[in-house]
């Protein structure tokens, strides 16, 4: 006899599900290299992260792009094996291969089937450790970021984050995007990128996660064979410098910045400013703060300017994490008509949660349980575990973070969203940038109370 | 040497006509509910052009006995969610903890049982305003974006359900009535027309119990009928799109074999050893070799009622297209007169294995098991379908690849769209003529 469904209420919530993170064991190779493992049953997959310490934070002034494109050059040949061949030797084992630069590390990605892990492993060390970094391919390699520099221009939300991070970071190394500036594309050399490649990847900078179908042992015995034999000779160049450690400006950039596009049929638009350090002990709050405000559809931001007004298909804000001192940001793109409106209706809402309309208790609870009850879904397949470890490292977080995580979201307090709300969030000081047509929109802005609005070239 | 590679499954379907597929994996406390109906901007009629996908949206808008919007009780209880629409289907998901697996259940089963009492006609503008919007910022602004509207429309004739894009038409969009949301939802959101798929931290008995206990007492409706229709394009259709772009490209576009038909798995295996990596024969000529371009991609778009391959590459700075369409041209009737290597079709196969493995991982979302097994059990009736879909590309020989190149890659019945920037129309390829989308 099957049960029919009570319709007039919503079904009881079971308790939730105890979450343990994987044990990582910890190995240091006999060269110095950190290597991570978790073993991670199920799908016959095996992940290997490589976690280089700079990241674009590590570009030297006028040389903005020098990290992405000397990671862009390490699929580019190594020992006997051209480019293509390469991409051959990947293609053969099925791996998926890819590159991430971020602000404070350069992220090299290979999964490969379970039985292919050993070849993975050789190949990934070849390519990393032994690049050939031919002349010829450097060129085609520089040429085409060029050209996809070009083409950025014509992406509203590639302008708008260009000219955004500019706006945050004036003269700071985290200033710009990872493919960096036209001018510093067309400097860089051949031997920068050799010299580059020899300062960071190097087995003091880097640590290798490694998590698949298989057991600790043979997960570190595959790493050692692999990656054992790299040295680095860090005498012969300098380390980068580490962008954390470098001082921001905080408040000379203008408030309000317009790069016009004609007749586009939306305003991107980004509103934010420098507030917090992923060090801060006040990380659990923030993330509260964030989801009420913006961080998930529920949050204020999202039923006010999507589900209300119908201004946007959607927006959200955020906390672009770093070692130093990173911005929190709306991001939107918004019908031109609602422009100006987007922006104060915004300010508003980021103020009011401030103290004029503090967190209900609903809302925290909404935003607790997003947070929390969804959590272990976020380590459900072996290159997210994988990733995940690497961010302990990046982050000088202890092994217990991720269990510890959900009791710590939901220690915050309705108060203790309030104070960091005051303490991080500032709408005196948001920078707001508007990638739209400039005649429609400019009567508007221009009553939004800014000082004065200035106007940047969609090229930067 | 070969990976076995399974998806196991049970099936049931209830008294009122819903499919129920349940595929345990214990391994993570979560569960993927996904929940597809067999309807899709192909259902539509012209005039009437992104009616499904508007539909999509105004199922988040709350139901008779959660009157208000869809995400608030499941965010709180710690689900990731969506839905997405394209030409031939819908689809809704929902990643519980497995705490909060009957509250998405309840939550789906309402607002298939239940949606209408709650439907409102300002609720209804508000998601014509957000839909309008999404076209805005996916398709206007964005460069490009106007491209596979343009080659839609002269792939397919003006009644063919795959003329326009599922966003639709914005005048269309514009000119919806909310009277039209009744029957659309009556024919098409009805257990017969649905699939339900639970993958994860749960018992399989168990599913199909609590499936019974929500759905089981939604009425049972009529299965709508399937759409039929044809097309071919007899020669070749030569189109320029001026838009706001830096570099121009090109778009080659022929119609090909319908998902799962014989030589669909072909069009794939073409489109991976003409252009999926460095090692891909265009790629290698156009981009590394010759640096003409900038990009060159290819895609065996698989449809339920027909397919189109397609082709395109942004010409580097200062190159010009017609060379480069000549070019691909040549290696096309390279691989139609002679077929891949051998070495190529072993790298093919390899590949294809390791993408199946690959989305073995997930339970839910976007592609993880529970939305194959949906996609196998909607478009074959039958969710067994994972090693037979393997077994397409296993069973693909060189010969094989070289007949659907020959056959379907003809350069006298296909679509060439140019896309230039504004004002320098005679970028494009000669003899192009001027198309406006808007």
């Amino acid at each position: 006899m099957i049960t029919r469904v009570d319709r007039s209420r919503l079904p009881a919530l079971g308790p939730d599900p105890p979450f343990r993170f994987p044990e990582i064991a910890h190995h240091t190779l006999a060269n110095g290299l950190k290597v991570r493992t978790v073993e991670h049953s199920g799908v016959p997959v095996v992940t290997f992260v490589m976690q280089i310490d700079g990241g674009l934070g590590a570009d030297p002034a006028a040389r903005e792009g020098l990290a992405a494109i000397t990671a862009d050059m390490l699929d580019e040949g190594t020992g006997s094996l051209s480019a293509i061949d390469v991409s051959d030797a990947l293609a053969r084992i099925g791996a998926e291969y890819d590159v991430e630069v971020g602000a404070d590390a350069t992220i090299f990605n290979l999964t490969t089937l379970a039985r292919f892990a050993g070849r993975g492993a050789k190949l990934l060390s070849e390519m990393l450790f032994a690049p050939s970094m031919r002349d010829a391919d450097f060129e085609r390699v520089r040429q085409l970021r060029l050209d996809r520099l070009r083409q950025l221009t014509d992406l509203p939300p590639a302008v708008a984050e260009r000219a955004f991070l500019r706006l945050l970071y004036p003269s700071h190394p985290y200033g710009h995007l990872a493919i960096g500036t036209e001018g510093a594309l067309r400097a860089v050399t051949r031997e920068e990128v050799v010299q580059f490649h020899a300062g960071t990847l190097v087995p003091s900078r880097a640590m290798l996660v490694v998590v698949g179908a298989l057991s600790h042992v043979d997960l570190v015995t595959i790493a050692s064979d692999a990656f054992g034999g790299w040295t680095g000779d860090r005498q012969m160049f300098a380390a980068p410098r580490t962008a954390a450690d470098v001082a921001v400006d905080m408040g000379s950039s203008p408030r309000l910045t317009v790069v016009p596009r004609d007749g586009a049929a939306q305003s991107e638009l980004r509103l934010g400013h420098l507030s917090a350090r992923r060090d801060t002990p006040d990380y659990p709050a923030l993330l509260v703060m964030n989801a009420i405000l913006g961080g998930q559809f529920v949050s204020r931001l999202n039923m006010k300017l999507r589900e209300q007004k119908a201004f946007t298909y959607g927006v959200r804000t955020g906390f672009d994490w770093r070692r130093g001192i990173g911005p929190f940001a709306v991001q939107t793109s918004v019908h031109t008509a609602a422009t100006a409106e987007s922006i104060s209706d915004t300010l508003t809402e980021m103020s009011d949660l401030r103290g004029q309309r503090p967190a209900t208790a609903e809302e925290l609870s909404v935003a607790q349980a997003s947070l929390t009850r969804g959590y272990p879904r976020n380590f459900e397949i072996a290159q997210q575990v994988a990733r995940s470890v690497g961010q302990l490292a990046l982050f000088n977080l202890p092994d217990s973070y991720f269990e510890e995580f959900v009791q710590k979201v939901n220690a915050v307090t309705a108060a203790d969203v309030t104070r960091v709300a005051q303490t991080y969030l500032d709408p005196s000081r948001v920078i707001a940038l508007v990638v739209g047509d400039r005649k429609a929109t400019e009567d508007s802005l221009t009553q939004l109370g800014f000082a004065e609005m200035h106007v940047l070239p969609p090229s930067g | 040497m070969t990976t076995t590679i399974t998806l196991p499954y049970a099936k049931r379907t209830l008294p009122n006509g819903l499919d129920v597929i349940v595929h345990e994996d214990r391994r993570v406390p979560i569960v993927a509910v996904n929940l597809w109906y067999h309807v899709g901007s192909k259902n539509e009629r012209r005039g009437r052009t992104g009616f499904a996908h508007l539909f999509e949206h105004l199922m988040f808008e709350g139901s008779e006995h959660y009157n208000g919007g869809y995400f608030l009780p499941l965010q709180q209880a710690g689900a990731l969610l969506n839905g997405s629409t394209n030409s031939d289907r819908t689809n809704y998901w929902e990643v519980v903890p497995t705490s909060a697996l009957e509250l998405a259940l309840w939550m789906e089963s309402d607002r298939m049982g239940y949606l209408l009492p709650a439907l409102t006609r300002e609720r209804f503008e508000t998601q014509r305003g957000v839909v309008l919007n999404e076209r805005r910022q996916n398709y206007e602004n964005r460069p490009y974006g106007m491209a596979l509207m343009a080659l839609s429309a002269a792939l397919f004739p003006p009644d063919h359900p795959y003329h326009w894009l599922t966003i639709g038409d914005a005048e269309d969009l514009r000119a919806m009535e909310f009277e039209d949301v009744r029957s659309f939802f009556r024919t098409y959101y009805h257990p017969a027309n649905a699939s339900l798929a639970l993958a994860g931290d749960i018992d399989t008995e168990r599913g199909f119990e609590l499936a019974e206990t929500y759905f089981g007492d939604i009425p049972a409706g009529e299965k709508p009928s399937s759409v039929h229709a044809d097309a071919s394009v007899a020669r070749e259709v030569r189109l320029v799109l001026e838009d706001r772009v830096e570099l121009p490209r090109v778009y080659l576009a022929w119609h090909s074999p319908a998902m799962f038909a014989e030589g669909d798995a072909e069009g794939d295996l073409l489109a991976d050893l003409l252009a999926n990596g460095k090692t891909s024969r265009l790629y290698r000529t156009l981009v590394y070799d010759k640096r003409m371009a900038l990009d060159v991609s290819a895609y065996q778009h698989s449809r339920e009622i027909g397919s189109f391959f397609l082709l395109a590459s942004t010409a580097a700075p200062g190159q010009s297209l017609t060379e480069i369409a000549a070019l691909i041209d040549e290696r096309i009737q390279q691989l139609a007169d002679e077929g891949p290597l051998g070495e190529e079709m072993e790298r093919g196969l390899a590949q294809a294995e390791a993408h199946f493995m690959y989305r073995l991982q997930t339970v839910g979302g976007f592609g993880g098991k529970s939305d194959q097994l949906n996609a196998y059990n909607v478009f074959r009736g039958d969710p067994d379908f994972f090693g037979h879909d393997l077994g397409r590309y296993r069973r693909a020989t060189r010969e094989s690849v070289r007949a659907t190149a020959r056959k379907y890659l003809a350069f006298d019945r296909r679509v060439l769209l140019s896309i230039v920037p504004r004002g320098q129309a005679a970028l494009a390829l000669p003899g192009s003529e001027p198309v406006s989308v808007s």
